[in-house]
């Protein structure tokens, strides 16, 4: 048995040591949130905190991990950082399919708590790991610096947000 | 745009409907090809159909259902079933926002479902089945949709107006509420709800007239935004359903190669392992966990029967495609005039590679089959298409199959295939519990149903100007619509998708001559849609040979194209913004950095590209800057418009930079994302999306940026290299710029000046 400690709260888990911590919070503990995209940190999808640090949870041996605190997609939103960069991937609208934005979101929370006003250099550095299909990159970007300036900086649309718009 | 539905068409309607079709492009044109008889018959319809009772009657017989899309409660509540499905498109909010518009309700005011599988309640009248493809959504359903809304509404308003004895003329809606102002009186729609139940279906509604719309024209937050940067949105792999055990499979690596044998004993023996099962080209280990599963299929000792095609190659299949472009028996698909006797010829010859998909969630389908019931989860653009797998698959009767359509991870023209829920009924089946059958990266990149490679010979005869007389067009590859829908296919058996952008262009060229021939690939190697399509390859050739004559009259290429659009003004307008955007012409541009414009009338929009890209001595694309304008007539939602265009840009430039499949031994080479390479947000420029406003018919939007990509991004590198591109990926190889450059440092300057978007 292991115990793990994800989003505030202890799990204990019977898995092998060398599962990725991935499969056990997808098929054993159920957040289904971070994804599968790779299996071999290509992707980013699958990017969740480790003591506050993104890391790609599919290579990740779940016995490696010890007492260390796990924050995924389902909790990121209860930090400082984590509610700031959702609430900009909603005015920007940065999202399409969905299916990689978990692991966006991981990545732009521990961005912005290390660089509260990252430049363009610091974006591709902690983005670039992050693959996204149907190419929300420059909308991404946008929300990263509207979440850190609370400005528009790039020519983007945003949404509007009245009582006509979904909440 | 007329859209017929649901009565027999006459000769002279299907001739209006082929005439659009030919405008608006894409698979449509392909489906309504058909003429009167055929597949192009089942549609959705904004009225009550015999199928709607038992939908609702399933989807919590609402005390409200007037037709197949809106469901209100005696609460209140307003829920829109979608008929197309989410893959990201923004479809989910753009079919709402006509719902809601005319409904009289505000987007914080619905939820939105999946639909069932049903052909004849969500049936895409430009398809002829429930498909969601070929950029037809909003194109196909604007007006039945927004006709559906006001059917509801004109009977909200009926059941209230009777309720107070007034003309309901007199009655107006908001949010919600029915109002009568005269004598201050309101009640909600939940009120009114079971009363408009009973009403019969009115033969006119009144439309919103769109200077008052509240909703559609305005850049609106998509409805699956809240749920998608949470974590909350439920994706065909999240499906958790209890008892269900997941299977990790792996198919024949070969293409039609089989399964021979297993030696299972060291995985059966592994903790966490349940099962393992066989069908004919694949097996499949069963866990506790996809990690079990994956650890079993690993130990498996598997035989594979390799099949005929054990030593296929990538080059084996380019020369037969050579070949066939040379000497094989084409189909005309269009000729006009005919080639003149004088003037100079261009000719050149270009080839595309196969593509995968490489859609982020990777293929899967969870399915419980009992004696008496199966029931599927997964995230597929042809709910309908999965019913019939289905029942064929299990011998079940229809009524005994339940398809809950998810969220898709991405489509891209994947998930129009069946073939992943195909293997996960087989396994499915022979097992007693529920089975989540997931695919890993590898296995979703090796058993993809790529992108058809294809040969074009296109030539031109120019007059005394340097203009072109006439053009020519041979283009040889396999065709997905021949396989995805035979009855589709065209007269003399062409495939329309083909030469799509092709058999009609934006300039004016007095002649012309464009054939297919149709090539195909190898039994068991499978070609399928992918975004864009015949319109993404043709327009990559057109666009690039544009370029070309350009170059041999000696004229700059906006030059050029301007003088050949004089008669197209809605081209020549998106053409000359885009210029104006970007600057052509202007401060002359460093070393190795160029510009590139592509111009293209897909899928019933018309789109202008212009790219700007550095070419680093090492033969390196450092993308600068992109300029997209767009004339995509009436706009549901601007933001969602501009998000297509940028992601289908991207995607189509990734493609370009990166992207082929190759096969080796026959089987696909590529295996994950480190050797199918895909764009990265530190390689992406800016993307500015500039729209024409105007109130002409939607045209498609999914798949127009992506088709425009390539040849903008071609045409840039040749202004900055003087190097023509013939064949995608782009090699590097050839734009190196002398011998010693692969030696040399990436530049400081290169790096720092890559990117142009403060």
């Amino acid at each position: 048995m292991l115990s793990l400690s994800v989003n505030g709260e202890s799990h204990s888990v019977d898995v092998p040591a060398d599962m990725p911590l991935l499969w056990v919070l997808r098929d054993v503990i159920g957040l289904t949130g971070t994804k599968f995209g790779c299996g071999i940190a290509q992707c980013g999808a699958c990017t969740v905190h480790l003591d506050g640090q993104p890391v790609r949870s599919c290579v990740l041996p779940v016995g490696s991990i010890g007492d260390k605190t796990i924050t995924t997609i389902e909790a990121i939103g209860n930090t400082p950082s984590g509610q700031q960069i959702q609430q900009a991937w909603l005015d920007v609208d940065v999202v399409q399919c969905g299916y990689c934005q978990s692991g966006q979101i991981m990545s732009a929370a521990a961005l912005l708590k290390r660089s509260p006003n990252p430049s363009d250099a610091d974006i591709d550095a902690a983005m670039s790991g992050n693959i996204c299909r149907c190419g929300t990159y420059v909308r991404i970007r946008a929300a990263i610096k509207q979440a850190a300036t609370g400005k528009l900086d790039i020519l983007q649309t945003i949404v509007t947000s009245p009582e006509g718009s979904a909440s | 745009m007329k859209l017929k539905t649901g009565k027999p068409q006459t000769a002279e309607q299907i001739d209006l409907n082929r005439r659009h079709a030919i405008q608006s492009g894409g698979l449509a044109i392909a489906f309504l090809w058909l003429g009167g008889s055929g597949i192009a018959s089942a549609a959705i319809n904004a009225r009550r159909q015999p199928g709607d009772a038992a939908a609702a009657l399933a989807d919590g017989n609402p005390a409200f259902a007037p037709n197949a899309f809106i469901r209100i409660g005696t609460d209140g509540t307003v829920r829109l079933v979608m008929p197309m499905v989410e893959m990201g498109q923004a479809i989910y909010t753009g079919s709402s926002m006509l719902l809601a518009e005319e409904l009289g309700v505000g987007m914080d005011q619905i939820t939105v479902e999946h639909s069932p599988p049903s052909d004849d309640l969500y049936g895409m009248p430009l398809l002829g089945g429930q498909i969601t493809g070929g950029s037809t959504s909003t194109r196909g359903t604007w007006q039945v949709l927004r006709e559906a809304g006001a059917v509801a509404r004109t009977l909200l308003v009926a059941a209230a107006a009777a309720q107070w004895h007034v003309d309901p003329s007199t009655c107006t809606v908001d949010r919600g509420m029915v109002h009568h102002t005269p004598s201050g009186r309101s009640v909600g729609f939940g009120a009114v709800a079971s009363a408009a139940g009973q009403l019969p279906m009115p033969d006119k509604v009144q439309l919103t007239d769109p200077k008052d719309f509240k909703l559609i024209g305005k850049p609106l937050r998509r409805v699956d935004s809240a749920d998608k940067v949470k974590g909350a949105t439920q994706f065909g792999l999240d499906v958790r359903v209890p008892g269900m055990k997941i299977a990790v499979v792996k198919a024949c690596p070969t293409f039609g190669g089989k399964l021979a044998s297993v030696d299972d004993k060291a995985a059966r023996v592994m903790p966490g392992v349940v099962d393992v099962l066989r069908i004919g080209d694949a097996v499949a280990v069963v866990g506790e966990h996809f990690w079990a599963a994956k650890q079993g299929l690993e130990a498996l000792g598997i035989t594979w029967d390799l099949g005929e095609n054990a030593n296929l190659t990538t080059q084996q299949l380019r020369d037969a495609l050579a070949e066939s472009a040379l000497n094989g028996k084409s189909i005309v698909a269009r000729e006009v005039g005919s080639r003149p006797a004088d003037g100079k010829t261009v000719e050149s010859v270009y080839q595309l590679p196969m593509l995968a998909h490489a859609t982020m969630e990777p293929l899967n389908a969870t399915v419980f089959v009992t004696s008496d019931k199966c029931e599927i989860w997964l995230g597929t653009q042809v709910p309908a298409r999965v019913l019939d797998v289905a029942a064929k698959i299990t011998g079940l009767s229809k009524d005994k199959i339940i398809v809950h359509n998810q969220y898709l991870g991405g489509g891209f023209g994947r998930r129009l295939e069946t073939d992943s829920v195909e293997q996960a009924l087989a396994l499915a089946k022979q097992v007693s519990y529920p089975l989540k059958v997931v695919w890993t990266r590898e296995e979703d990149i090796r058993h993809d149903r790529v992108r058809p490679m294809y040969h074009d010979r296109i030539s031109a005869v120019l007059d005394a100007n340097g203009r072109p007389a006439w053009y020519g067009y041979r283009t040889s590859g396999g065709t997905v619509l021949g396989r995805w829908a035979p009855m589709a296919m065209g007269k003399d058996g062409l495939d329309s998708d083909a030469v799509e952008c092709v058999v009609e262009v934006p300039y004016e060229i007095p002649s012309l001559k464009v054939e297919w021939i149709r090539h195909d690939m190898p039994p068991g190697l499978i070609v399928g849609w992918w975004r864009g399509v015949g319109s993404t390859h043709n327009l990559f050739v057109v666009e690039s040979f544009m370029d070309e004559l350009a170059h041999h009259a000696g004229r700059d290429p906006l030059e050029y194209r301007r003088a050949l659009l004089q008669k197209n003004p809605r081209s020549l307008a998106l053409l000359n913004l885009a210029a104006e955007k970007i600057g052509w012409g202007g401060q002359p541009l460093p070393a190795r950095v160029g510009r590139g414009i592509a111009l293209g009338e897909p899928f019933g929009s018309r789109v202008c590209a212009i790219v700007e890209t550095e070419v680093t001595p090492q033969g390196e694309i450092r993308l600068r800057r992109a300029v997209v304008t767009l004339d995509c007539g009436i706009a549901v939602n601007p933001s969602s418009i501009e998000a297509q265009i940028q992601g289908g840009l991207l995607f189509g430039l990734s493609a370009a930079l990166y992207s082929e499949i190759t096969i080796k031994d026959g089987a696909i080479e590529q295996s994950n994302f480190h050797d199918y390479r895909n764009l990265r947000i530190n390689e992406t420029p800016l993307v500015e999306v500039h729209r024409i406003e105007n109130s002409e018919a939607p045209g498609g939007l999914g798949e127009v940026g992506t088709a425009i990509a390539a040849p903008a991004l071609a045409n840039a590198i040749f202004a900055a290299t003087g190097v023509r591109l013939y064949k995608l990926p782009v090699d590097r190889s050839l734009l190196v710029q002398d011998a010693n450059a692969l030696k040399r440092v990436v530049s400081a300057t290169a790096s720092s000046q890559g990117r142009n978007d403060a």
